[in-house]
């Protein structure tokens, strides 16, 4: 109960905070929402006050920040000066596609990488463990604008074997379900209508940006279960096993990976959290209609609602996810719970 | 990994779906919203004015004539202070999911759709924010005394003064026509926002759904009471990185590429798939000198820039080589354009005299703001900046190059915190006035689009007179002579018109470029 309580008091004093930081610092950084508006044609001043006390920004910022905390404890993040769209409306409904694409790349990345750094350790200083690990590094270091781009000339525009960008086909209109995709070209109506092809289509249509997204994730992945694996295995207990005549498939899967797999989980903990708020390019290069696209827009509109209301969202889930993680810990190791 | 996938990968290819009488327009952002009241930019005009609705009177196709669109005629009185529209009979509203109209077009949608934007206490007025930039920016709530319902089919605007823009300000895309019972209907429901979210017009396609930030559906409209292309759905893919567009414009996945990037034209040309049309854009690249700071307050320092500037070399470095040079700041197609004014030849000994006599024979230190954005006007501000800092030292004039991002350059640009800054204008609706006048004249100081804060009391007379002279002969004859003045007063270095380019499918047949740069696909046919 303690452990609980320790964990809430956390997340909502995090909270607070990123929100405060959050919602100074873009009110720091000069321009406003309105003359982005209007752009090159410019506004009267009389008519830029008006519209900017309608928005509630002649306000003092502390009153602001008062007012958007106010309103957000209870539910209401407030509307996208842009679009006059609430903002949880329109987070919901960009969500879904970031998440399918961050777990597919991240399912990818763990499948690939997982049994990589496992062999990579047993075969140490090999020839496969060097390629291996070369590869994982220039893997780690490529500009995922320029992988996305080649990844498209390779796979669509020269060999034509997938789409360029999009999420689906478009002349498959999908009744919204989940919002993802893979589940709602499966519902039967869809299916009844049009068979699996709109699931293919959106299947074929994720293969190119998760495997920009997955990059990194799978090379770090695949070193860190290296690494893992590889200290492991040079612990006492495993040389006991050994001489004991243990089957080298049980020393590994049974006693070496199961202890090696806690420092991957944590690890898997922190991609899940870069992949939510770091697909931006990927999702600007494969047309994806996700929600770092939509932060840095509403950053570049100066849509100070969207901001506020999408960094303290995207924290929150960030922050929770953490906290499970810590839970499992907490379960897992026996240590803890004394 | 690449053996699990392949098989996967060709069953994918395989089953890849036939596309027919589709049309699949790579559009670059997301509209921020289907009113076309409320928008500014271009991608929400495309996807609403230019779609879905109507005007009382239209720009034709490719032109910036105005014909008649929802009237089928007008008059204009003789004190040119009241206009009656004739409406169009038999215009049917869109039949929609939501909506199924029980009456045509008439005059009470006309008087709807101006008062919305002009009486404060108008129901729908601050439904969406209540923000109409454009009926604001053209001054209309301050032109348009009152509108009213002569009969069903007839309805007369009067006017403050006599504005002799009035008819191109309503061929612009905010003065569409929504459909006043749709609009009366979802107030009884009590779902007013959704006349913008969920739009029902009379133009040439139907709004059928939006997915956010991924695709705009449109399908053909049945009961279209004008002409028509062949195209039974229109797709907006909205795709915002040039290149990508430009290799799915390659693949077949859509049939248009807007805003293809310079440097990628090159390469759609020798493409015998694909058709790159260009045309000469109707918008103007300058340098704003701030004249109310030191030492920009003299005609002749001004002029020595001017001298002191290579323009025709920035057209093959930065335009590369799609553009003209400008002299003057309404590009060559508008009419009135004079061209028998002379520009600023490059001459940097002119220049430095011109900087002596003005007592600056070592020159100056100053600063010149670069354009941030990449747009049709200046594609690379930073690099053009660089040459005219090269240009300048010649002169001795040494110059710090400085930006901020967008909405801060216009934020300090609005207050005249600038010395020289890049800045430049897309036509609105292809009246000089919407150049000369929006541009330089004085009121336009206070309303901030006039960055040179220049305000010269012969100019300024000039361009408010013509504005409600109705005689065109006389309008242009004022718009010249306001062009000398300009031109001998400097207040800007006038640098580039530049050439736009739209890329297509080698079948996409009828398309004309628009001159004020929206993408029209109401007579478009897919062969």
């Amino acid at each position: 109960m303690k452990f609980f309580s320790r964990k809430f008091l956390t997340l909502v004093t995090s909270l607070l905070g990123i929100s405060f930081i959050c919602f100074m610092l873009i009110r720091l950084i000069p321009g406003d929402p309105i003359l982005n508006l209007v752009g090159e044609r410019g506004i009267d001043p009389v008519k830029y006050q008006e519209m900017k006390k309608a928005l509630g920004l002649d306000l003092p910022l502390i009153t602001q920040f008062g007012i958007f905390v106010k309103n957000a404890l209870q539910g209401n993040l407030g509307t996208s000066i842009v679009s006059s769209n609430g903002v949880w409306t329109e987070f919901i409904e960009r969500f879904p596609a970031t998440f399918e694409l961050g777990m597919v790349a991240l399912f990818l990345a763990t499948i690939i990488g997982i049994p990589l750094g496992i062999f990579a350790a047993i075969k140490r200083n090999s020839f496969f463990d060097y390629f291996l690990m070369g590869a994982s590094l220039i893997g780690y270091s490529m500009p995922i604008f320029w992988w996305g781009l080649i990844l498209i000339l390779v796979f669509s525009v020269k060999s034509g074997l997938t789409p360029v960008s999009g999420r689906i086909d478009l002349i498959y209109d999908i009744p919204t379900f989940t919002g993802l995709y893979l589940v709602d070209t499966l519902q039967s109506v869809v299916v009844k209508a049009e068979g699996f092809k709109p699931f293919l289509s959106a299947l074929s249509h994720l293969i190119l940006p998760s495997i920009a997204l997955g990059t990194v994730p799978l090379a770090v992945i695949a070193r860190m279960t290296r690494s893992s694996m590889l200290e492991v295995l040079g612990e006492d207990y495993i040389r006991t096993a050994k001489a004991k005549g243990m089957s080298k498939r049980r020393i590994i899967f049974i006693h070496a990976l199961r202890n090696a797999l806690v420092p991957i989980i944590t690890t898997l903990a922190l991609l899940f959290g870069s992949i939510i708020t770091g697909a931006i390019l990927t999702e600007t290069i494969f047309s994806w209609p996700g929600i770092g696209k939509w932060i840095v827009q509403s950053i570049t509109a100066r849509d100070y609602p969207v901001i506020q209301g999408g960094v303290l969202i995207i924290s929150f889930i960030i922050i929770l996810t953490n906290i499970i993680v810590d839970l499992i810990y907490y379960l897992l190791n026996p240590k803890m719970r004394s | 990994m690449l053996i699990k996938v392949l098989p996967i990968l060709l069953i994918l290819a395989l089953s890849k779906p036939v596309m027919a009488k589709n049309f699949v327009y790579c559009s670059e952002g997301s509209p921020s919203s289907f009113n076309p009241q409320i928008v500014t930019d271009g991608t929400s005009v495309n996807a609403s004015a230019a779609t879905i609705y109507n005007r009382l009177v239209d720009f034709e196709s490719g032109t910036t004539k105005i014909i008649p669109s929802l009237a089928e005629s007008w008059e204009i009185s003789k004190d040119k202070l009241t206009y009656t529209f004739k409406l169009r009979k038999g215009v049917k509203f869109h039949t929609t999911k939501s909506f199924t109209p029980t009456r045509d077009f008439n005059a009470n949608d006309v008087v709807f759709s101006i008062n919305r934007q002009r009486l404060p206490t108008h129901p729908y007025h601050n439904v969406s924010g209540g923000k109409y930039e454009y009926f604001d920016g053209m001054e209309m709530g301050k032109i348009i005394k009152d509108v009213v319902v002569l009969d069903p089919m007839k309805v007369q605007i009067t006017l403050n003064q006599p504005e002799a823009p009035f008819l191109a300000n309503m061929a612009m895309s905010f003065m569409s026509i929504l459909s006043e019972e749709y609009a009366t209907k979802l107030q009884a429901a009590g779902k007013m926002a959704e006349l913008d979210s969920n739009p029902v017009g009379t133009g040439p396609f139907v709004f059928q759904s939006y997915a956010k930030d991924s695709a705009i559906k449109f399908s053909s409209n049945p009961s279209f009471w004008g002409k028509h292309g062949n195209i039974d759905k229109l797709i907006f893919a909205i795709t915002p990185d040039a290149s990508v567009r430009h290799q799915k414009l390659k693949t077949g996945e859509c049939q248009f590429a807007n805003e293809p990037s310079p440097a990628d034209v090159v390469e759609m040309k020798k493409n015998s798939q694909l058709v790159v049309m260009q045309d000469a854009g109707l918008n103007v690249g300058y340098l704003a000198m701030n004249v109310t700071k030191k030492p920009f307050d003299n005609v002749l320092v001004r002029q020595a820039v001017n001298l002191a500037l290579n323009k025709s070399s920035y057209i093959e470095a930065i335009y590369l080589g799609n553009a003209k040079v400008a002299k003057n700041p309404l590009p060559p197609t508008i009419w009135s354009y004079n061209d028998s004014v002379k520009d600023y030849e490059y001459n940097p000994n002119k220049a430095k005299e011109l900087l002596k006599k003005a007592g600056l024979a070592n020159g100056f230190d100053t600063e010149i703001w670069t354009l941030p954005v990449s747009r049709p006007y200046n594609p690379n501000g930073k690099k053009m900046g660089e040459l005219m800092q090269a240009d300048l030292a010649k002169v001795g004039i040494k110059v710090k190059l400085v930006t901020f991002d967008w909405p801060t350059y216009l934020k300090k640009a609005s207050t005249g915190e600038h010395q020289m800054l890049q800045m430049g204008w897309t036509g609105d609706n292809g009246d000089p006035d919407n150049f000369l006048n929006t541009l330089l004249g004085c009121g336009a100081v206070t309303s901030g689009s006039n960055y040179s804060k220049w305000c010269d009391k012969k100019f300024n007379q000039l361009v408010t007179d013509a504005k409600t002279t109705p005689d065109t002969k006389k309008r242009t004859a004022q718009y010249k002579e306001a062009q000398k003045i300009f031109k001998s007063e400097a207040p800007w270095v006038t640098i580039a018109h530049s050439t736009v380019f739209k890329a297509m499918a080698k079948n996409v047949k009828g398309y004309k470029i628009d001159p004020l740069g929206h993408d029209v696909f109401t007579t478009v046919t897919v062969e």
